[in-house]
């Protein structure tokens, strides 16, 4: 453990005194707390179980698998349109952005490639969904931390962005919209101006947001130097997405790798944060999501005219082969393997979800923090138990 | 007592007192249910909240309280049934003890306690024990870390509440919360004989004190650990359901009535109006009238500060444990003991 700063060390001090307490001669006995599968905090079923001393956790575990829906042996028996049904309800507040990379290894294995007027619309319903994903992240934070106020401004300004992507793709959390070698349709009329009117809103409500929590002191010295995640112990972890920029390693999927998508046409930043705690995995979302209508307002104003589909065969059969892809999702790296044996549906799909790795650095991150700060730590870590569980 | 052309027998003035202590409870309770946790929460959060129980939902209270009145009354198998009824009781118990000594006008009142500063603060001490046998008798974890909770930190802010209290006990040079109403209202301010002496305006940081105080003992965010129902599920009421909630339930919005009442007599002059409006010296010359307008001036002074106190519930995020401790004792106290000294030199030097 290199380059610690001082927060980072307290915290690693704390986490050592928590692990001595247990080796003391003189044991009082602990408590041993089941938070979930059933509680308001845990987003669904997720289950920790932490080992206090009085209010501080000498040890915890989460315990994932209440809501495992076996979508990785389904994809088995479905074809490969078949398959973005399934996905979509992996991480079911940003649906759009599971469907990307599946649809893009399967056009990897065909060897076709969407037009660009569809790359461009799949990059924008991306960033949509990662807007409608994150902002719900922004007022539940605040519920976590006992504000009640800002999740309904979460919820009243995300309603626009679900319309949005209502408008074009008809569906509002699953629009299953993606198709093999570019889109079911094009956008709607009126629909580029509607985007911006909301992208503006959007920006307010991030500021509306700012002021309101992040600008509070009682949230402040709630997630400052709370649940502290050095870059080397994150990268170990395997933590992706705003988690590990938070923890200051520049690492961007949509920048660091060339996809058939439209970011390359985009002028964004990649922000990271050097401290590693709630704060900063809070305050990098909050970021993201202005760069997210940021990215938007570039790309909508471009949108080459030409057809949302590329030239495919009628009944979809995959050649033989495997494929990787891994795109930026909302809540991190989100990555299919998908083996094809040259049948109408994929022999094997390897699911690589973003909140499996990010929750599983857990039993680390909580060592030694009080009861209150799990919450704050999980709220801040950010997953959605689909993402988990598959 | 009110002069009145009849003579009421013992037993009626009896009754008569305790349902003017339900309604003195009861009415601000509702009150502040209706307007504040229903109606300004929702307009603060943009949605419209209860509108289809009377009039702009005004009956939503009644219906929710008719709808916990009928449910099953669940005890945990492994409680310790007896203490887990009682605990409810004993906080709404605490609640009434409190307004018996509040007076609401010249004659208004339930009784008139020399020491009535003293008894208040003694007895808002009481809920505490009905919250720490709830947590601990539940049988469940949550509860149990909850109870613990509210017992250290309702422990840890009666103390800076109780210093707040005492400049203005300096100030009035009573401790009879009807002779601090007197005080307030019949001394004048900057040659200002207009508006009395409220004490917010002399002793305004023991005002400040005294309601982040009444916040934290009543639980309310930012102070609401003990219930923190994203970690705690619902801290010390988390097992209780049916019309033992309803009583914890309305535990917690009469005590916010109850306190506000005694933060508006030490701090914003009770029921009085400034005495020199009506030529008024002493309590004597008060007009029988006062004793309807007075209830009525509480009352708004009441919802005053509880808007307040709604306001910041409903807005800010709350404390962890050991932050709320801190700032207890390392903050309010320090400052509240500044604040006694201050005063004390300030009343023998002027």
């Amino acid at each position: 453990m290199t380059m610690l700063n001082e927060r980072q060390q307290l915290s690693y001090i704390a986490a050592q005194a928590a692990d001595a307490r247990l080796n003391v001669e003189l044991e009082t006995e602990g408590m041993t707390l089941n938070i979930g599968p059933q509680h308001p905090a845990t987003h669904g079923t997720l289950r920790i179980i932490a080992r206090l001393d009085g209010e501080q956790v000498v040890w915890a575990e989460p315990v994932a698998g209440y809501m495992h829906r076996g979508y990785e042996k389904l994809t088995e028996v479905r074809s490969f349109p078949q398959v973005t049904t399934l996905i979509n309800r992996i991480d079911w507040l940003g649906s759009f952005a599971n469907e990307v990379p599946f649809i893009l290894a399967a056009e990897q294995l065909m060897e076709i490639e969407a037009p660009p007027r569809a790359q461009y619309i799949r990059t924008i319903l991306f960033e949509l969904s990662r807007i409608a994903n994150v902002s719900l992240f922004l007022g539940d934070l605040g519920v976590q931390m006992g504000a009640i106020t800002p999740v309904f401004m979460a919820f009243r300004d995300r309603e626009y962005v679900l319309n949005l992507i209502e408008g074009a793709t008809g569906g509002r959390f699953h629009p299953n919209f993606d198709r093999i070698g570019g889109l079911k349709d094009d956008l709607p009329k009126g629909w580029i101006a509607e985007t911006k009117q909301v992208m503006k809103k959007l920006r307010q409500f991030c500021d509306e947001i700012e002021d309101l929590l992040f600008g509070n002191e009682i949230f402040q010295s709630r997630t400052r130097g709370v649940g502290i995640i050095p870059a080397d112990v994150a990268k170990s972890y395997g933590l992706s997405g705003a988690n590990l920029r938070a923890s200051g390693v520049d690492w961007d999927l949509r920048r660091d790798q060339s996809l058939p998508m439209a970011w390359d046409q985009a002028d964004f930043k990649v922000w990271t944060h050097p401290d590693g705690d709630s704060w900063a995995r809070c305050w990098i979302r909050l970021q993201e999501t202005r760069e997210a209508t940021k990215i938007v307002d570039q790309l909508i104003d471009n949108i080459p005219a030409g057809p949302v589909m590329a030239k495919v065969p009628r009944i979809i059969k995959v050649p033989e082969g495997e494929a990787w892809v891994s795109t930026e999702n909302p809540l991190g790296e989100m990555g299919y393997y998908v083996v094809s044996k040259g049948d109408l549906g994929p022999f094997r799909v390897k699911i690589r979800s973003a909140s499996f790795n990010n929750i599983s650095i857990t039993p680390w991150v909580l060592k030694g923090v009080y009861v209150p700060d799990i919450i704050t730590i999980l709220a801040s870590l950010y997953f959605i138990l689909g993402d988990i569980d598959r | 007592m009110i002069q009145l052309a009849v003579e009421i027998p013992y037993w009626g003035q009896s009754l008569l007192r305790v349902l003017g202590g339900l309604v003195a409870v009861l009415l601000p309770a509702g009150t502040i249910v209706y307007v504040f946790l229903f109606k300004m929460m929702s307009f603060m959060q943009s949605r419209l909240g209860p509108m289809e129980a009377g009039p702009y939902g005004s009956m939503q209270l009644l219906a929710e309280v008719s709808k916990w009145l009928q449910k099953e009354d669940i005890i945990p198998e492994n409680a310790d049934a007896k203490i887990f009824k009682i605990a409810p009781i004993i906080v709404l118990a605490s609640t009434f003890l409190l307004v018996v000594v509040v007076p609401f006008g010249p004659d208004a009142w339930f009784t008139d306690f020399q020491a009535g500063v003293f008894y208040a603060l003694a007895i808002g001490s009481v809920s505490v024990i009905g919250i720490l046998i709830a947590g601990w008798s539940s049988a469940n974890k949550y509860s149990y870390l909850g109870g613990l909770r509210a017992a250290g930190q309702l422990i840890a802010y009666e103390l800076p509440m109780v210093l707040a209290v005492v400049g203005v006990v300096i100030q009035a040079g009573s401790m009879n919360l009807q002779q601090i109403v007197v005080a307030q209202n019949t001394q004048e301010i900057f040659g200002l004989d207009w508006i009395g002496l409220p004490f917010v305006l002399t002793q305004f940081v023991g005002f400040l004190i005294f309601m982040i105080a009444v916040q934290a003992e009543l639980t309310q965010a930012p102070f609401d650990m003990p219930i923190a129902e994203s970690e705690l599920v619902s801290g010390y009421m988390t097992e209780y359901s049916g019309f033992r909630f309803l009583i914890f339930f309305i535990g917690e919005f009469a005590t916010a009535g109850v306190f506000a009442f005694i933060a508006s007599i030490l701090f914003l002059g009770g029921w009085g109006v400034p005495f020199s409006w009506f030529g008024w010296e002493s309590l004597d010359q008060v007009e029988n009238w006062m004793n309807v307008v007075g209830p009525l001036i509480m009352l708004s002074k009441m919802m005053l500060l509880v808007g307040i106190i709604m306001w910041v519930r409903f807005s800010y995020p709350r404390f962890r444990e050991d932050q709320l401790q801190r700032f207890a004792w390392k903050v309010l106290i320090p400052v509240s003991l500044a604040n006694i000294a201050i005063t004390a030199i300030l009343k023998v030097a002027v």
